[in-house]
């Protein structure tokens, strides 16, 4: 059944408490007496614009302390994915994904979340992972290629983040199938890209997840492109917040430069889910800024225009809008405040050369809980050889 | 003759048979504008149009599976999976159609097509980015696949996989991809699939390697006669299945010693397999066990560490010296 797109979307001001609905409505229908199937409404939520307008109807109202924490959340974000971006031409790093312009959508998705609830994510999350408790040289190892740095902090329930596109997200689904099973109150937020979106393997958890009722979010980051592919061509359909509807998800597409939009749209799912109703799917409408990988140079694919029109919808500029008409920050604070991150990463970076070390003897490790013989004779025979070329 | 690399000798051979073949289609993430992340498709889209070079979404089960259908109908899809690792995802396509549609339409839907996708280690990737698991392929009753060592060969394998009639498994070692340069004749090349080549010849030890670890095994065997005096014969295999049992046991009758280097894990590998054969068919001439330098049955390494796992032409050498050792 075809179906159309009708966006109540209210241009300019900020003043109507309306939110706004993605409407799945079916066309006037030449022949009356054919039956429409509804297939529920969407919604399509933004509290903070990137003016830096906030519906007011809509504000959460965080406290002073919270905002501030959020706010610093970001900033770190950001000044984290610049240094490493440095320390990868220079030679310091590995691949490594930045993450620039989607702080806003990493860190309003694990904000509902405590530490008993799970967060499995794909690669481009550090932001969502500090805020979870994941240390910056911690994640500066995992980057350059160490072990030591897929140690899961101790105190929260996270997963390594997932590189093979879209795979987490099955057993994401398994860990809320359990939760609900031993009768637990924990989430999981589990996070994938447009380009995930396409895989059959998320397909399959949207439906055991919505079968089995389990207090699963999905947050579909559509950031506009998969590697060289745009969504355009990744869907024919542009909100993929649809995706929610066949399989009986609730749905809601949020502005996911908006932090506000993503906290609320996040709580709402968290509650649901806590509330034991199910599965929850956030589509959060943000803009990968800067390269795919370090791998990868978007000259090739897509117009610097593009990117242009993006940055005027930075999440941290309209956050520090709104920070500053609260009367909360100022540009003295923001200064501070980015000094102090950076600060803090530049420390990170000196444990970080302390730790580099590689370890070539744990590359048997962790494989099996015992070893069995015939892999300790593989060992065994791969000493000798770290032995001949004295490697420690 | 033009100075090729890997990376470059692909293009020309899908450039060539898309060129005179217009049933060869390519489909495949990121394979149109950005022309491949590696740039094996790269200017084809421009060429030969959104029909035949195809940005897919991101799914490798859909990009299998949809190939698998349009063989059927009469085309000849070269899909790239971005790397080996991600083949995983269309396992259940591979296995259960490519492969079988031939036998399960009782001949009627040949599937003729090519999936190609670089494996292996050494480029310091992420995660699941260095596999090799070409003895999946070999396993799987209905599969061919096939594995270049160098520009010139790649050429002419991708032109003889694509002209085959049977579904092939192409994997590229992209650790050669821009490794070095060989000439490349312009005129198309094409070689049998199912032959390997005799690489260097020699009376003491046959060696046999294919795709990345011909390097460091063609390294050791210039050592090995250099400073060693010992002769080595190096069988390239090109083929994993079919496999050339006929160059091999004709090699290890002559030399009566045996060295395998692969990458892959050891347990239930090609090396496995060329053991057994050489059990059936060239014990009587075998004058020391058959050895094998091989990746180890553990997940591919993180990548500081992966030099050490990987075989290494020092590591060959040493194992040489130990089949050489027996009397
Ligand atoms: C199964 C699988 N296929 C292909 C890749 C290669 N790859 C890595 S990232 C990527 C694009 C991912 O796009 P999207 O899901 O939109 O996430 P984004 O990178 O934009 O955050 C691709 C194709 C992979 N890692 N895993």
């Amino acid at each position: 059944m075809p179906t159309k797109t009708a966006s109540k979307r209210s241009s300019g001001t900020k003043q109507s408490a309306q939110r706004r609905v993605t409407e799945v409505v079916a066309p006037e229908n030449e022949r009356p007496m054919r039956k429409t199937i509804d297939l529920g409404d969407i919604e399509d939520l933004q509290i903070l614009n990137e003016e830096g307008e906030v519906d007011e109807a809509l504000d959460p109202n965080l406290s002073e302390d919270e905002l501030k924490k959020i706010h610093r959340a970001m900033v770190m974000t950001r000044k984290f994915d610049i240094r490493m971006l440095a320390m990868q031409r220079q030679g310091e790093m590995g691949t490594f994904a930045p993450g620039l312009g989607q702080e806003a959508t990493q860190i309003g998705q694990v904000y509902p979340l405590n530490a008993k609830d799970w967060f499995s994510p794909s690669y481009r999350s550090f932001g969502a992972q500090l805020w979870r408790g994941w240390t910056l040289d911690g994640l500066m190892l995992l980057w350059a290629g160490y072990y030591e740095g897929f140690e899961i902090p101790e105190g929260i329930n996270d997963t390594p983040f997932s590189i093979v596109i879209g795979s987490h997200v099955l057993p994401a689904t398994g860990l809320g199938m359990a939760a609900k099973i031993r009768g637990d109150k924990s989430v999981v937020v589990t996070n994938f890209g447009d380009g995930a979106s396409s895989q059959g393997a998320v397909a399959e958890a949207f439906n055991f997840a919505s079968v089995y009722k389990a207090p699963v979010i999905f947050v579909l980051e559509n950031n506009g492109w998969a590697i060289s592919i745009p969504a355009e061509k990744q869907a024919a359909v542009r909100e993929f917040a649809r995706r929610g509807a066949g399989f009986g998800i609730p749905s809601i597409r949020v502005d996911g430069n908006d932090i506000l939009g993503m906290i609320v749209a996040s709580q709402q799912a968290a509650d649901h889910g806590r509330a034991g109703k199910g599965p929850y799917l956030v589509e959060a409408v943000t803009y990968r800024m800067s390269v795919h990988t370090t791998a990868d140079d978007p000259k090739v694919y897509r117009k610097e225009d593009e990117v242009k029109a993006w940055e005027a919808k930075c999440p941290i500029r309209r956050f520090e809008i709104y920070l500053r008409n609260k009367g909360i920050l100022d540009d003295a604070d923001f200064e501070r405040i980015g000094k102090e991150c950076e600060a803090e990463i530049l420390e990170a970076r000196e444990k970080f050369r302390a730790r580099a070390k590689a370890k070539p003897r744990e590359v048997f490790d962790y494989l099996y809980t015992e070893m069995p013989p015939e892999l300790k004779e593989q060992q065994e025979e791969y000493f000798r050889k770290l032995d001949r070329k004295g490697v420690e | 003759m033009p100075q090729m690399t890997m990376v470059q000798a692909l293009n020309l051979a899908l450039d060539q048979s898309m060129e005179s073949d217009d049933r060869v289609c390519l489909m495949g993430e990121d394979i149109g504008v950005n022309g491949g992340v590696f740039r094996v498709t790269q200017n084809l889209l421009k060429k030969y149009g959104e029909n035949r070079v195809m940005d897919t979404p991101l799914a490798e089960c859909s990009i299998i599976g949809t190939a698998v259908g349009m063989a059927m109908y009469g085309l000849k899809p070269v899909p790239e999976i971005q790397f080996s690792g991600f083949t995983m995802q269309a396992f259940d396509q591979i296995e259960q159609n490519m492969a079988r549609m031939r036998n399960r339409s009782r001949g009627r839907y040949p599937i003729s097509m090519v999936m190609r996708a670089p494996y292996g280690g050494g480029i310091r990737a992420v995660e699941h980015h260095s596999e090799s698991r070409e003895a999946y392929w070999a396993h799987t009753p209905g599969l061919k696949c096939v594995i270049p060592s160098g520009p010139r060969n790649a050429r002419a394998l991708l032109k003889a996989a694509i002209d085959d009639p049977d579904p092939v498994v192409f994997y590229e070692p992209k650790a050669v991809y821009r490794a070095f340069k060989e000439d490349v004749p312009d005129e198309p090349e094409s070689m049998e699939i199912g032959k390997a080549k005799v690489a260097r010849e020699g009376n003491d030890l046959t060696m046999i390697a294919w795709g990345a670890m011909m390097r460091p095994a063609a390294e050791a065997a210039d050592d090995l006669a250099d400073l060693h005096g010992i002769d080595v014969e190096l069988i390239d295999l090109l083929s994993i299945k079919p496999m050339d049992t006929e160059t091999i046991v004709n090699s290890v009758s002559k030399t009566g010693r045996c060295l395998i280097v692969q990458e892959a894990p050891q347990t239930c590998s090609v090396a496995s397999e060329i053991i057994a054969r050489l059990n059936e068919k060239a014990f009587e001439y075998l004058i020391a066990p058959i050895k094998r330098v091989s990746g180890y049955d553990i997940i591919f390494p993180y990548y500081q560490t992966e030099q050490h796992y990987l075989p290494d032409p020092d590591t060959v050498i040493e194992a040489a010296k130990d089949v050489m050792a027996w009397e």
